[in-house]
């Protein structure tokens, strides 16, 4: 029975990372990230994907500042805090959330504050459901360390 | 000294704004066997390398007390206030640190800065993100310094079956060179299909001590066609 919880909870995981892939969510360098985690480094990807999540929510919530007043002019810094996510979100094979804040990159370089404005609420959106995303695998992994882990029961 | 072979470990010295990608290059380093030491800016990278700030980096006395060693340097391009190509060049002219190889890592393939980074010295550009199979291109830099280390060591302590002469620990050395290499085998990241590693690290080694180390200090190149220098103006 205990074998069972284990496989079902595997295939859970395996189609949630499918369905990842194939909506484009996530893309290979996700894979190189799991290729990293070995028995030296047994929760990298966890601790890894934290950081990001850590790092991503401080600067979306810089951009919203920044775009929420109503005197903002300050496109450049909205560049160079785009940059950030950009590059770390291609790093964790964040996919989709890199290409939205290309794109919302692209209209704060032409000083274009509606266009901002509604490139912010593109990449807050795709942020959250991959941050949803995450948390859902994560406790897939959790479960199933823990269904592997009961082998002898009581 | 006679510190044992088994505890040298190829230290690289990691320069990243970002924390994620921090922990990307460390994890990635370490996988491939390497001691790693990753900080966030140029300033600190220098400053861990034994360079005073403020101080001409020319300046024989310009390094500190205890300056701390790196193997290879590998860098991030886009950094606030000290860029990777900043970093670079002080580097290059720094007579204490010049011979470090340097490595720069971009999110963007700019062939413009790319060239620019290899005319300034650097080993290797590589585009991030970085992968397992990247940090095969670092393993002849790994191999040279393993040499260079071993050498040293047998120089330090000869052992009693020999004349005594310096000259007779080289044909040893290039015996030992096989050896080394299949030591050196298990860094192959498992996904990468099994080659004939001997003949390529020899090959790598060989080129790299023959034509670059050479062509870099002409400042010329052999290995890839590189633009005139003559008449360009430096918009970047």
């Amino acid at each position: 029975m205990l074998g069972l919880g284990v496989d079902r909870l595997q295939a859970d995981i395996n189609r949630l990372l499918t369905s990842l892939f194939h909506q484009g969510v996530l893309d290979e360098q996700f894979l190189q990230l799991q290729q990293l985690q070995d028995e030296t480094s047994p929760t990298f990807v966890y601790d890894v994907i934290n950081i990001y999540f850590d790092e991503s929510e401080k600067l979306l919530r810089s951009l919203r500042l920044l775009l929420m007043d109503r005197e903002f002019s300050d496109y450049k810094k909205i560049g160079l805090h785009l940059n950030q996510l950009v590059g770390s979100s291609s790093s964790i094979g964040a996919r989709r959330v890199r290409n939205v804040c290309v794109a919302f990159r692209s209209a704060s370089e032409l000083n274009n504050r509606p266009g901002c404005l509604r490139g912010l609420e593109i990449v807050e959106h795709e942020y959250h459901y991959l941050k949803n995303m995450m948390h859902e695998l994560f406790q897939l992994e959790q479960q199933r360390l823990l269904a592997a882990g009961v082998r002898y029961p009581m | 000294m006679g510190m044992a072979a088994a505890e040298w470990k190829f230290h690289v010295l990691a320069v990243d704004d970002s924390l994620v990608d921090r922990k990307l290059i460390e994890r990635l380093l370490q996988k491939s066997s390497c001691q790693v030491t990753t900080v966030d800016s140029g300033y600190k990278a220098l400053e861990f390398l034994g360079l005073r700030q403020g101080i001409e980096s020319n300046d024989t006395t310009a390094l500190s007390l205890s300056p701390q060693e790196a193997n290879l340097i590998i860098t991030d391009y886009c950094m606030p206030g000290m860029t990777g190509y900043d970093l670079l060049k002080k580097l290059k002219e720094s007579s204490a640190l010049k011979n470090i190889p340097v490595v720069i890592m971009s999110s963007e393939n700019v062939p413009a800065r790319i060239s620019r980074c290899l005319e300034e010295g650097a080993e290797e550009f590589f585009l991030k993100p970085v992968r397992l199979a990247d940090l095969n291109k670092l393993k002849p830099h790994m191999m040279k310094t393993k040499l260079k280390n071993q050498k040293l060591e047998e120089i330090e302590t000869p052992s009693d079956d020999e004349n005594g002469t310096v000259a007779a620990v080289e044909p040893e050395i290039k015996d030992s060179v096989e050896m080394e290499i299949i030591k050196m085998l298990p860094l192959q990241s498992e996904t990468e299909p099994k080659r004939v590693l001997l003949q390529v690290v020899q090959q790598e080694e060989q080129m790299l001590s023959n034509n670059k180390r050479k062509s870099m200090e002409q400042g010329l190149s052999t290995d890839r066609p590189r633009p005139s220098l003559e008449g360009i103006a430096t918009a970047v």
